[in-house]
């Protein structure tokens, strides 16, 4: 019998992260970090933004445009360095910083969104 | 009776059976082009991280009031930052192509006992993401 594994939880949460930074990152990132401080576009102004971003909905979408790519970077990473550098001795160490990182940045990003 | 011993050589032998270890190098991916783009697409999620931990920095700065959200602001236009986002857009389009393409291998789909050709199952992913795009656009811009 094999023993019961995580790995396809762990997997299910990659494919929606993946889902999401596929979909939402790419239009994200231009706007933000490229066309606005280059100027190629008008970014939107403080009052407007902060309002747009208090909306309930907003709120969730943030939440789940920063939570869900980080558990995809997680997966991705950690066998990044398992098969691609092949630094297989510190498996358990890569687990727990990978992992943990990605529950740093959801914990964060819910403080962030709940007291903005 | 020693002499016995040392007459047969098939109970002892110096040489030892050699497992069958392949060594590969930590650069087996430079090679060809297929192991290259693996890794290039596993890259991509190193600047998946990127991108959130700039998000969250960014509504960080909207929660701290308007000085200090155009202090991240005047931080986004210092070209190391624009040359780093320009090559993680770059790598997230991968990521995005990549993934899209795959989802045919992943889930094929069929219809009528006969698996439907694999532009079509892409195809309605590069619709979603197109929609999509323009949504968030239309969102933050109007």
């Amino acid at each position: 019998m094999t023993k019961p594994s995580n790995e396809a939880f762990f997997w299910m949460l990659f494919s929606a992260g993946g889902v999401v930074a596929a979909l939402l990152i790419p239009v994200q990132l231009f706007l933000f970090f490229i066309a606005f401080p280059l100027g190629w576009l008008q970014a939107p102004a403080y009052d407007s933004l902060l309002s747009l971003v208090r909306m309930p909905l907003v709120r969730l979408y943030l939440f789940i445009l920063c939570s869900l790519p980080l558990f995809h970077w997680a997966h991705r990473f950690r066998y990044t360095l398992y098969d691609g550098l092949k630094v297989k001795h510190l498996t358990g160490l890569i687990f727990v910083l990978c992992y943990g990182g990605a529950v740093l940045g959801t914990v964060i990003a819910a403080y962030l969104l709940w007291t903005t | 009776m020693n002499q016995d011993a040392s007459k047969d050589p098939a109970s002892y032998t110096l040489y030892h059976p050699r497992w069958y270890r392949p060594q590969v190098s930590v650069y087996w991916w430079l090679g060809e082009w297929h192991y290259l783009k693996f890794i290039l697409r596993e890259l991509s999620s190193v600047f998946v991280a990127v991108f959130v931990v700039e998000t969250l920095l960014m509504v960080s700065a909207l929660r701290d009031g308007p000085e200090a959200y155009a202090h991240f602001q005047q931080c986004m236009r210092n070209p190391l930052v624009i040359v780093l986002n320009v090559v993680s857009f770059f790598f997230i389009v991968f990521h995005a192509i990549t993934w899209f393409n795959l989802a045919p291998s992943a889930m094929p789909v069929r219809v009528g006992g006969k698996k439907l050709p694999e532009v079509l199952v892409a195809a309605p992913s590069y619709v979603a993401w197109l929609i999509v795009s323009a949504f968030v656009c239309w969102v933050v811009l109007h």
